[in-house]
Order: C-alpha cells, then structure tokens, then sequence
C-alpha cells in the first residue's frame, strides 16, 4: 500500500549536518580561519564585498568559509546581511584623484605626471604553477612613497584640459536614483546602470565586455587610467551639518577613453567608460567601465546591434544572486506543473495517433495514458 | 565582529514592511495589475519563494496561523523551509489544515477546500508578466498593459490551436481580471484557475526576483483567456485518488515500480489525509461547484 | 472623388527638422476617400519623413494634421491620446513596410498575422477569425492552404500581399504604403500593383504612398507630389504632371526615368 512519502523536516536537518561535516573536511588538518582568508585569498574577499555590496573585509572572509569557497555563495550571504542592517544615509561622493595611490597605470601614455606604478599585479609574472611560491623580501624602494598630500592628476583631466574629451555633467544628490530602494525601470539613466554593474557578476560582465572587443557592439577602448588605492570615506551628518570622516576604503577604478564621432552641434570628442570597484580588483572595474561605455550606445545616437549595448538584457541578468536563485531553483519539485504537461501532451499525441487511424485503446497503449495498474 | 545578530517580527525590519504594505494595498486597489516593489534580499535564494516570503512577512501578526505548502503538500522541502522561518522568526502558530489557516503561502497550487472570507492566500510567483515570453522587453509589456494591448496573447492562443488543435498552455494560464488587465496566475495548473473566480478570500501573488506585487481582492471576476468555439476546459483526471477516492482533485502521477506502475493521489495531501480520516466537522465533498 | 466632399486627411505646414538640418519643410496637402496619393522624389528628398509624420509615427516640429474619423468627427491628430492614436492604427489605417519584417510578425503564421488585429479588437471566435483569415488570403491571390506556414517561407512579393491582407482585414479608409514594390521583380511588381489597384477601387481606399518609381506613381495614382530638399515642388494629377511637368527638377525627373 503506498504511503505518501513523509519526512521532509527530519531531511533537511540531516542535510545541515552533513554539510557541516563536509564544510571541515578532513579533520587531521587545520581549521582555516576567516583572518588567513581575508589576508591570504584577499582578491576572492574583494569581488565578495564587490558583487555583496557590503565593504567589511572580516564579514567577506566569514561569509567566503561559511559557503566552502563557493563566491556566489558568498555573495549571497552577505546581501541578505546586507539588507538587515539600518541606513543611516548616502556619503559624500569619495575623490578618487586624492586616493592614495598604490597603483596606477595608463595605456594612453608612456609616461605621465605620477608615473606608472606597477604595484601588486600579476600582470606580466610567467604563470608558471608554483606548489610553494617563495615569499619574497620587501623590495627597496626605488623611488620615495608617493607622499601623502600630493595629488596625482587623472588622466581624463589631462584630456579635458585641451577639450579632447567629454564632461559629465555633475548630479544633483537629489536626482541620483537607488536601484535599492526602488526597482529599475527601462529605460534606466547612467546612475542607475552604474549601481547594476558595480554589483553585477564578473563573469557575466567579463563575456560581455570580451564581446565588444571582437565586434559586438565595438566602443573602441582604450584605458586611459587604472589606479588602485585607498581613498577616504565622508559623511555629513543632519545634526553637524559638515562632513566627517568615517575611514578609508581601497578601491579601484578604471577610465576607459572611446572613440566618438561628432555632431551637427558639437565638435568630435572621447567617449567616457568608467569602472569602480570595492578594493583592489582590476578585471572588475575594467569591464564595469567597458559595459559603462557599450550601454550609452543608444543615448549617444549609435544602433543598438548588440546584446552588450541592450541595457534591458544586461541589466536584467547581471546580478548573480538573482540569476543563480532562478537557475538553481529548477531543483525545487515542478512536478504538478510536469503533470499538467504530461496530460496534455498525452492527450495531443492521442488525437495525433487517431487522426491516423486506430482505435481508442489501442492508441492509449501506445500512448500510455496512466490508467492505474 | 558582532555575534548574534537580532531579528525583527518575521525577519523584515518595519520600514520594509511598510513599503511592501503600501505596494500591497495599491495592488487590491487595481486588481491584477503589477505594482513594482523594492524587494530585499531575503535568506532564500530569489526563486524561492522570496516574493511570498516578503508578502507575508509583511501581513503576519502574532495571532496569525500559517499554512505553508509546495506542490499542495505541507511535507515538501521548500514548504518545511518556509513553515520553519517563519516559525523561527516569528513564533506564530503553524498548521497543515487548510480550513484552520489565516494566512496560505502557497507555491503552484490552490488548496481543494474553498477559501472562506477572512483567509488570505499568498502565491509565490517565478514570473509575473503573462506576456514575457511573447515579448521579453518589460518597457513594451508595460505599454501593452497600459493601452489593455493584448491582442498578442490571443495570437498566440490561435497558434496553439492552428497547430495543435488546443490551446497548449497547461499551467500559469492566463486569465483577465475585472474585464481589463491581462494577468498570470502563476504556475498552478490550469485546473485550479476557477478557483480564482469570485473567491471569499483575498488573493496576493508576490514575485521577488522579478519586483512585483499584484492581488485579487474577495469576489473578484477572474477568467481564463479562450475562444468561443474552443473554450476553457478544465482538465479532468480519468481515475480516482488512489488513496481517498476523491474524482475531483488534482493528482499527482507516482511511479511505483520499474515497470512502469503507476498509481495517481491528491495533490493536496490535507484535503486528501482529511478525507481518508474523515474527522467529525471536516466531511469530505464529492459535488464541486 | 466627389468635389464637395470634406477631406479625408488635411496636412497644413508640416515641418520636421533635425537641429539645422531640414526632413520636410512646409508641407500641406489634403487628401479625399477613395483617392490615391503618390509622394514622389529621390533619396533624401523627405518624401518617407512626410509619410511617417502623415502616420503619426513621428511629431512635427511645426504644423497640424486633421483626419476625419469614422464617426465622421474631425480630429487634430497629435492631440489624440496614445490609447486613441494606436486603435486608429490599428483598425481604420493600414501601413506596408518596404521591408514586410517591419510589418509581420515573421514568428506567427500568416493566419495569425491576418487575424492579428481582428483578434485586438475583439474578436474571440477561432472559426471566424480563420475563416476571415483565409477570405483574405485569397483575395490577395496567396494559396490559402499556406494559412499555418511562416512568414520566412514565403517569397518577398507573397510578404507584400500578406501585409496587404494583415491591414486591410479591419476595412480601413487609409492605408500608408511606403515603397511596397522595392526590391521585387518586375513581374512581381506588376502583379502587387495590380491586386493594388484592384483593392482601392472595389474598397474606395484612400492611400498615400511614396515611391522613387515614376511608373508606379502613374499606374497608381491620381495625383502626386513631388519633393525636394524636404519642400513640395510640384503637385497636380498624376497624368497632367507627369506629362507635361512645369518645374524644371519635375522635367529632370521624368526624362531620367528610363520607362518613359
């Protein structure tokens, strides 16, 4: 006698063990610690606080250990902490031409007021696969740390000085729209764009941006100025009325200059690509910047041919928290829907075997219409 | 690093709740209409019922009780999920009888035992725009809502019929509220949409993911989109439930053995299990409506 | 055409320009039920910016449009509502696209394409509408059994005739028609302005239709217009200009054109 299976409660609770257990693997070897993951597996610490939109290093690397490794995981945990905690309001737009540069380089030109400092980069190691890299000596410093009140120019100023290049005209604080508070509709204005790539998957913005360069949708980039370094955070409290600073955050950031044909009514300038990024990740700002530029296609008078210039798509499918709780919950059961389909689809192939001759029941046979046995 | 962290009254914090209450009421005012809501990032993955969760999470009170199902069952895992969060993050009481709750959350079906006025019923909704898959651009569904432009929806009904010589829209099949916005149901079968015409309760569908709220309130005209001289037919199953004989519900098709055995029982594993034990005060009906 | 008649559609001053640069300039026409009205010039002369302004697809940047409607009101086009504007689209006007994709749903059947519009104002019987849909597929001279193919299996002159079939389904009093004979064979050409013709004297529509093709305007038309740089230079019967044009561009026009 079949007895519906029961039994979903005490399931779900063995399945948390066990991935506990799993989560500590061997037991003979140390437990990693959430401090070794933030130092030591820093760039996967960052794309969590990046794609998470929470800056909180310790929280990333807990969150990281908590999800095995498993960064969209990570990612997850820390948007639903995220959409926990109070808001006390919006900073003060950070400057990034007063960061304190640990790196900053610049494709445009060889050299250029502030040089080009390399920094910590994989560019241009051999990646040749080393079990135990040796840790190397601090290098002496061959030229003096940049000091702390000079400011390096950004490039896009140089450019803007001789008109080269296009202005942004600044936001009212007012009119900058929050894709948090309020969902996007298309079509969305930059500011809103911009919030959408800064949290939206590496991955999906790295295809995308990969695709411009071979022709799908060609924006011409070149990367004027990629710099890395910590900037300082203000907020202007209601009470105090004058903005205080609340610390310093790394970020990183990245122009792109592209090119641009010019119109009946302005003189031919660059193009702007801009990319920002919660600590040091240089792959994610540079496709933000990339994508930044292929979505303006439109609102600069160029067809839409391509899917990396449709904001409608891009924007709908760049968040990997919602992308992946759609495509996982396939695994959810779907059956009752399945037995609708496999209803129909019975019924049809029924008519489709009787309209070519045989009876009734000899068609159900064929077509097994779930008389119970 | 803090340590525990606090939760308010079902996990949402009361500003959130607010808003989602304003989208809410907005929605009963205009039945079947999309209202666009913030939707959080909840601890279930979007997809999950994210949006029923946000719903109800938002109209629950202390002296609520909460009915949680998926696929009609109380049993199945994303509903045991559910039923567990909210009983952790509010303490209300829960309940696996239909005629006992105050609030259904409910994921691809409509329980057998009518509403009565008084209930509300949650649906957790994967996509809420019965044109998206005619037309993927939400700035032109939009429109097409605004203007009540829905001839698409009928071409492609006449294409089914063209081609298979029905309609071929077995679940999440659309229907028009009030005579005038086009809505989907979400992806209950077919067979549960008359329950959705002139029902006692009121009727919440919440899509997360997606950002949209709509709602019907008590006694409010819902119809399956059709033709004439092809009309809704509602499916009807050849055998009884195997295990409480009912000839009206909804089956689930079980496969018992490797060769092909099958036997098929209710869906609703209440209505079924309050059939078979048939307490004083709960009979079973064979008439439907 | 009766002279008493009011007028169908009145243009009076339509401009459209793009910053400095001019799409058309100062266009007025009136257009009566039943007649035929062909926009002639070459490339860039504004001929396809005046049809998209006459269709309401674009707004102008001066002047008015009037259209008597069916319930014989007189309306200021641009001042309808955008709900009003696409039932008028929909079901008292017709538009065939040079390129058919702009005009067909390439997705749906050619029966679902002809019952498209029955379908968005109301229709809700699946026979009727098929049959209707099929009337219509013969009028046009398409095969009817052909009803549940797609679009992308016809050939381009049978696109033509089924965009034909898709507007006029609703019995509309004017239908737009922007180079329909681009790009097919002469035959075919010949064939299309044929069931064209056919289609406006047994339904009395009235058409505007652009067209660089001199020999089209004539089979087709009453009366034309003649544009350059955006302006109307020339306007008149069909015949009369044509024959005997007066502007010395008109001249031009007509002796470069190899038909004669």
């Amino acid at each position: 006698m079949y007895v519906a299976a029961k039994g979903g409660e005490a399931a779900i609770a063995a399945a948390h063990q066990l991935l506990a257990r799993e989560r500590r693997g061997d037991q003979n070897l140390p437990e990693l610690s959430a401090d070794q993951i933030r130092e030591q597996l820093a760039l996967a610490v960052n794309r969590v606080m990046g794609e998470g939109s929470l800056y909180d290093g310790d929280l990333a690397a807990v969150a990281i250990k908590q999800a095995r490794g498993d960064l969209i995981e990570a990612i997850f945990l820390l948007r639903a902490y995220r959409a926990t905690l109070p808001r006390l309001g919006y900073a003060e737009p950070v400057d990034t031409g007063a960061m304190r540069l640990r790196r900053r380089i610049s494709a445009t030109y060889k050299d250029l007021p502030g040089g080009q400092m390399l920094g910590p980069t994989f560019d241009y190691t051999h990646r040749l696969l080393d079990p135990s890299p040796a840790v190397a000596a601090p290098p002496s410093p061959q030229r003096p740390a940049q000091p702390a009140d000079s400011s390096v120019p950004q490039v896009t100023q140089l450019l803007d000085r001789e008109g080269l290049i296009e202005t942004n005209a600044g936001a009212d604080g007012d009119a900058i729209g929050d894709l948090t508070r309020t969902p996007v509709a298309f079509p969305a204005g930059r500011d809103l764009r911009l919030q959408a790539l800064a949290r939206a998957d590496e991955g999906f913005l790295l295809g995308l941006a990969y695709s411009t360069q071979r022709g799908y949708g060609r924006t011409h980039p070149f990367a004027a100025e990629i710099r890395m370094g910590e900037v300082e955070v203000e907020f202007t409290p209601e009470e105090l009325g004058f903005a205080v600073p609340l610390g310093r955050i790394t970020l990183t950031e990245c122009e792109m200059v592209n090119q641009f044909q010019g119109s009946a009514t302005q003189p031919p300038q660059f193009t702007r690509g801009y990319g920002l990024a919660f600590g040091h990740a240089e792959r994610k700002a540079m496709t933000m910047a990339l994508l930044d530029r292929a979505l303006r296609s439109e609102d600069l008078g160029q067809e839409r041919v391509a899917p990396a210039q449709d904001q409608e798509f891009v924007l709908a499918h760049c968040d990997n928290v919602q992308a992946t709780g759609f495509v996982e919950h396939l695994k959810l059961p779907h059956y009752v829907d399945f037995q609708a389909e496999l209803a129909l689809l019975r019924q049809l192939r029924a008519e489709w075997l009787a309209a070519r001759g045989g009876d009734r029941k000899d068609v159900a046979a064929r077509v097994g219409d779930g008389v119970a046995q | 690093m803090t340590g525990v962290v606090s939760y308010n009254f079902a996990y949402l914090d009361e500003q959130s709740k607010r808003t989602i209450r304003r989208a809410i009421l907005k929605a009963i005012a205009i039945p079947g209409y999309q209202v666009p809501f913030p939707s959080r990032e909840m601890p279930m993955p979007y997809g999950w019922g994210t949006g029923g969760v946000q719903v109800t999470a938002s109209i629950l009170g202390p002296h609520d009780i909460l009915k949680v199902i998926d696929q009609g069952a109380d049993d199945t895992t994303n509903a045991v999920s559910i039923r567990q969060f909210f009983a952790r993050t509010a303490g209300v009481r829960t309940t696996t009888h239909t005629s006992e709750a105050s609030i259904i959350q409910t994921r691809h079906r409509i329980p057998e035992a009518p509403l009565a006025e008084g209930q509300i019923i949650v649906y957790q909704v994967p996509i809420p725009e019965p044109l998206r898959f005619l037309e993927p651009r939400e700035s032109e569904t939009r429109q097409m809502h605004a203007l009540e432009d829905y001839g698409l929806m009928h071409v492609k009904l006449y294409e089914d019929i063209a081609r298979h010589g029905h309609i071929a829209t077995a679940y999440a099949y659309p229907v028009m509220v009030e005579a005038r916005y086009l809505m989907d149901p979400s992806p209950t079968p077919k067979f549960d949409n008359p329950k959705m015409h002139m029902s006692p309760a009121l009727q919440l569908f919440g899509a997360g993911r997606e950002q949209r709220i709509y709602a019907l309130p008590p006694y409010t005209r819902v119809v399956s989109l059709d033709f004439d001289d092809h009309p809704f037919a509602r499916t009807r199953f050849e055998q009884p439930c195997a295990l409480c004989g009912a000839r009206d519900t909804y089956l689930d098709e079980v496969v018992t053995d490797d060769s092909g055995g099958r036997m098929f029982v209710c869906s609703d594993t209440d209505y079924c299990q309050g059939r078979r034990t048939a307490a004083p005060g709960r009979e079973a009906h064979d008439e439907r409506r | 055409m009766s002279a008493g008649e009011e007028a169908l559609l009145t243009a009076a001053g339509l401009t459209k320009l793009y910053g400095a640069r001019i799409g058309c300039m100062d266009v007025s026409l009136d257009l009566y039920a039943g007649e035929v009205l062909a926009v002639v010039g070459e490339s860039g002369s504004g001929k396809s910016t005046l049809l998209s302004l006459l269709a309401t697809q674009l707004r102008p940047s001066h002047g008015r449009i009037r259209y008597r409607m069916r319930d014989g009101v007189v309306r200021d086009l641009f001042a309808l509502g955008e709900a009003e504007r696409r039932f008028l689209l929909r079901t008292d006007w017709g538009f065939v696209h040079q390129d058919a994709r702009l005009g067909l749903r390439m997705g749906v059947s050619a029966g679902g394409n002809v019952g498209e519009r029955l379908m968005a104002v109301g229709w809700r019987n699946y026979g009727r509408i098929r049959a209707e849909a099929l009337d219509w597929l013969a009028r046009v001279e398409i095969e009817t059994g052909r009803i549940d193919d797609l679009p992308t299996t016809f050939s381009g002159g049978m696109r033509q005739r089924l965009q034909i079939a898709k507007n006029m389904v609703t019995a509309p009093r004017l239908v737009f028609m922007d180079e329909p004979t681009g790009g097919l064979d002469v035959s075919v050409q010949a064939r299309l302005l044929d069931l064209m013709r056919g289609l406006v004297a047994d339904h009395g529509l009235a058409v505007v239709i652009v067209t660089h093709d001199l020999a089209v305007a004539r089979l087709l038309s009453h009366r034309l217009i003649v544009m350059r740089h955006g302006r109307v230079i020339e306007t008149g019967l069909t015949d009369q200009v044509l024959d005997d044009p007066r502007e010395p561009y008109t001249q031009l026009l007509v002796s470069a054109d190899l038909r004669g």
